[in-house]
C-alpha cells in the first residue's frame, strides 16, 4: 500500500503526443478510476505506471520511490489484464502462486496467501483445474486473485469487467468494491463504462484525447462538470447541450425562448447544459421551454421524453415520472432546476 | 464418419467401394517396398537372389538377425551393428535437439526482443532457407576440417543444426502468443529466462514434438554429409554401412544381412513416429491456448 504521485506524465509515439501531462496525487488506500472514450488514453496511462509502457517525460512516484526507470516487477505494482491474461498451462494455484515463487516467498507462507485469497474469491473449489476448464466469470476472479496474493502497493486494473456479460458484471463489480474496502489497497482502474467509474471511485479521472479533463469525487464530476467533454460523457441518457446567446442577462435560446438564466454572461454565445433529471414539466405561464414530444420510453419507474425545443431542431432528452402519460405529439413546457444549469464557454469547452 | 450416411460427405455405397480400393491400392504401392524388405529378411540370400520373389516369411530370420547382432556385419565393415544404430541415434537426436534448441532461441529473440538488425537477422534466416545443404557444403566442409572435426560427432551433427525451417515454425508459433501473457509475466516479475522457461516451454511442447519427430527423420535418414565428413568405418551411420555393404556384382552382396540391415534402419524412425504420434498430430493442428 502506498501512494501514487503522477507528475505532468507524458507520452510520444514516433514524435505524436498522446498523453499531454497529466497530473494526480492519490492518496494511500484510494481508489481511482480512469475514464473515457476508446483512444483517449487511458490504458496508455495505466500501463505507463504499471511500466509496460515507457515515460516520455514527467515523473511516477510509488510509496515515495521514482520509478520511471525501473521494470514492472520491481515497482511493486500488480496488474489485471482485460483478458486475464493467465498462464493457460498452469492451474488456478500454480497461476496465483507464481508471482509469489518467482520472488522466492518460503513455500508455506505462498500456499497461506494462495489459500487466503482463494477463500475471499470463493475459487477454493476450482484450485486445481486449468483455466480453460473456468468460466468467464472465474477466469476473472483468478486474474484477480494473482494480482492480490501479492500483496503489491498499487493494483492496476485494464478493463477487467469488459469481457462478462452485464449481469456478472455487476457482480464482479460489487465483489471488487467490497475487496476494495477490506484490503484497502491503492487502486487505479481503467474503464470506458460510466457506471463501473461512478460506483467504484473514490476519485475519477476523466480523460479525452489524452488529456484529463477533470479530477475529482463522481460526484463533482457529475454535479459540476468541468467541461462540455465531462458533461457530454458521464450521465446516461446524456445531458442535453446546446448553444444559447445571452442578451443583457437573458438566455435566448434556439426558437427564439428567453430564459432568464443566473450568472449567464452579458452578451455573446454560450452552451448550456441541461440534465433530463434537472428539466421540470411546468405550465404555461412560468418562464419555461415549450418542446414537441418525439417520442416517450417507458423503463418502469422512469420514461424518458425525447422531444425538440418548438421552433428549433435541438432535441431535448428529459425524465418524466414513470406514471406519466405524456406521449408523442404532446406540447410540453419544462423549466430547468435553477442551480442545475451548466454553462461553457464555446471556444475552450470549460466551464463558466 | 463412415456410419454417418447423411451427412454432408456422404457417398453411396458404389463410390464408396471405389474409394476404398483407390486407397488400397495407394497403401499397397507406398507399402510393398517395405513388406518386401520385411520378408526378405527372412529368407537366405540365396532365397532372395532366386527368383520368384518370395512373398511369405522364411525360416532364416532367427538366423539372419542373430547373424547381424553377433557380427555378420562387424565382419563386413568392421564394425558392429550395435555401433551403427549407436551413431545414428546419436546424430539423429543431436541433429533433432540441436536444431530445436537453435532454432526456438532465434525465434525467441525475433520475436520477443526488440534489437537493431532484427528484421535483417530475420530475413537473413529466411533466405537459408532456400539454399539446400549442397550449395554450401563446399565452404562447410573446408570449415569442419580446419576446425578438426572430420570424424568426429560434432562435425557429423553441427552444420545441420541450424533451420530456419524450425525457426520459421517456431516464430509463427511464438506470434500467436498473446502479448498480454508477456506482460502479465513481467508484472509477475519473470525475466526473459524465466518467461521462456516457466511459459513459453509448456506451451511450445506440442511444436517442439512435432518439429522433433520431423527433424529425428531428417537427421536419421542423412546420407551425403555423412559421407563426406567421416573416413573411418567407426563413424559410419547405418544408412553409409547399408551403402557400404552392398557392392556391385549382385551375387557378392549379402542380401539377407542387408535386408535384415534395412529392417533396423527403418525401425526407429518409425518407433518415434508412433510414440509421439499424438503429439505430433496435435502440434501441427491446434494451439494449445
Amino acid at each position: 500500500m502506498a501512494h501514487i504521485l503522477l507528475k505532468e506524465l507524458r507520452k510520444s509515439y514516433a514524435g505524436q503526443e498522446v498523453i499531454h501531462g497529466v497530473s494526480m496525487d492519490i492518496a494511500d488506500g484510494e481508489f481511482v478510476v480512469i475514464v473515457g472514450p476508446s483512444g483517449c488514453g487511458k490504458s496508455t496511462l495505466l500501463r505507463m505506471v504499471a511500466g509496460l509502457e515507457g515515460i516520455t517525460a514527467g515523473t511516477i512516484e510509488i510509496g515515495g520511490r521514482v520509478v520511471n526507470d525501473l521494470e514492472p516487477r520491481d515497482r511493486d505494482i500488480a496488474m489485471v489484464f482485460q483478458n486475464y491474461a493467465l498462464y493457460p498451462h498452469m492451474s488456478v494455484r500454480e497461476n496465483m502462486a507464481y508471482g509469489l515463487k518467482i520472488s522466492k516467498m518460503p513455500k508455506p507462507e505462498i500456499e497461506q496467501r494462495v489459500a487466503r485469497a482463494a477463500t475471499m474469491l470463493e475459487l477454493e473449489p476450482y484450485l486445481d483445474r486449468k483455466p480453460r476448464a473456468l468460466s468467464g466469470g472465474q477466469r476473472q476472479r483468478v486474474a484477480m486473485g494473482r494480482a492480490l496474493v501479492r500483496e503489491p502497493s498499487a493494483l492496476l486494473l485494464d478493463e477487467p469487467l469488459s469481457n462478462l456479460d452485464a449481469k456478472l458484471r455487476v457482480q464482479m463489480r460489487l465483489q471488487i468494491k467490497d475487496m476494495h474496502l477490506r484490503t484497502g489497497q491503492t487502486t487505479l482502474y481503467v474503464t470506458h463504462d460510466q457506471v463501473e467509474a461512478m460506483t467504484l471511485a473514490d476519485r475519477l479521472i476523466v480523460m479525452n484525447k489524452g488529456i484529463a479533463e477533470q479530477i475529482a469525487t463522481p460526484s463533482e464530476v457529475y454535479r459540476t462538470p468541468a467541461s462540455e467533454f465531462v458533461a457530454g460523457f458521464i450521465g446516461s441518457p446524456a445531458m442535453n447541450i446546446f448553444t444559447i446567446r445571452a442578451e443583457a442577462g437573458t438566455a435566448i435560446l434556439p426558437g427564439g425562448h428567453r430564459l432568464a438564466i443566473a450568472g449567464i454572461p452579458a452578451s455573446g454565445e454560450v452552451r448550456l447544459g441541461l440534465r433530463p433529471e434537472d428539466l421540470e414539466v411546468t405550465d404555461a405561464d412560468t418562464a419555461s421551454i415549450p418542446i414537441d414530444l418525439r417520442s416517450v420510453e417507458h423503463l418502469g419507474a422512469d420514461a424518458f421524453g425525447y422531444g425538440v425545443i418548438v421552433g428549433s431542431d435541438i432535441l431535448l432528452t428529459l425524465r418524466l415520472p414513470g406514471t406519466s402519460t405524456a406521449q408523442r405529439g404532446d406540447r410540453l413546457n419544462v423549466a430547468p432546476f435553477p442551480g442545475r444549469l451548466h454553462l461553457f464557454s464555446i471556444e475552450t469547452g470549460k466551464r463558466i | 464418419m463412415a456410419e454417418t450416411s447423411d451427412g454432408p460427405l456422404a457417398a453411396r455405397a458404389s463410390s464408396k467401394a471405389l474409394a476404398h480400393l483407390w486407397m488400397i491400392l495407394g497403401v499397397i504401392v507406398v507399402a510393398f517396398p517395405i513388406y518386401y524388405v520385411v520378408i526378405a529378411s527372412t529368407h537366405s540370400t540365396q532365397t532372395i537372389l532366386r527368383p520368384p520373389l518370395p512373398l511369405l516369411p522364411g525360416a532364416e530370420a532367427y538366423s539372419n538377425y542373430k547373424n547381424a547382432f553377433s557380427g555378420g556385419i562387424s565382419k563386413m565393415g568392421g564394425v558392429s551393428l550395435w555401433r551403427l544404430l549407436g551413431n545414428t541415434t546419436l546424430i539423429a537426436l543431436g541433429i533433432a535437439i540441436g536444431k530445436i534448441a537453435i532454432s526456438m532461441a532465434s525465434a525467441y529473440a525475433i520475436v520477443f526482443f526488440r534489437f537493431p538488425l532484427r528484421m535483417v537477422c530475420f530475413w537473413v534466416i529466411f533466405i537459408t532457407l532456400m539454399l539446400p545443404i549442397e550449395v554450401r557444403i563446399q565452404p562447410t566442409y573446408k570449415v569442419m576440417v580446419d576446425l578438426g572435426l572430420i570424424d568426429t560427432y560434432p562435425g557429423l551433427i553441427l552444420p545441420l543444426i541450424a533451420s530456419a525451417t524450425a525457426t520459421l515454425l517456431f516464430r509463427q508459433f511464438f506470434m500467436t502468443i498473446p502479448h498480454e501473457l508477456l506482460e502479465a509475466a513481467r508484472v509477475d516479475g519473470a525475466g526473459p529466462w524465466r518467461f521462456f522457461k516457466d511459459i513459453l516451454w509448456p506451451l511450445s511442447l506440442t511444436n517442439v514434438a512435432a518439429i522433433f519427430v520431423i527433424q529425428f527423420i531428417y537427421g536419421w535418414t542423412q546420407y551425403l554429409w555423412p559421407l563426406l565428413v567421416t573416413n573411418s568405418n567407426e563413424m559410419n551411420t547405418i544408412v553409409i554401412a547399408l551403402k557400404k555393404m552392398i557392392s556391385f556384382a549382385d551375387a557378392d552382396t549379402p542380401w539377407s544381412l542387408v535386408m535384415v540391415t534395412s529392417v533396423l534402419a527403418i525401425l526407429p524412425p518409425i518407433l518415434v513416429v508412433v510414440f509421439m504420434q499424438r503429439w505430433f498430430v496435435k502440434g501441427l493442428v491446434e494451439t494449445e491456448k
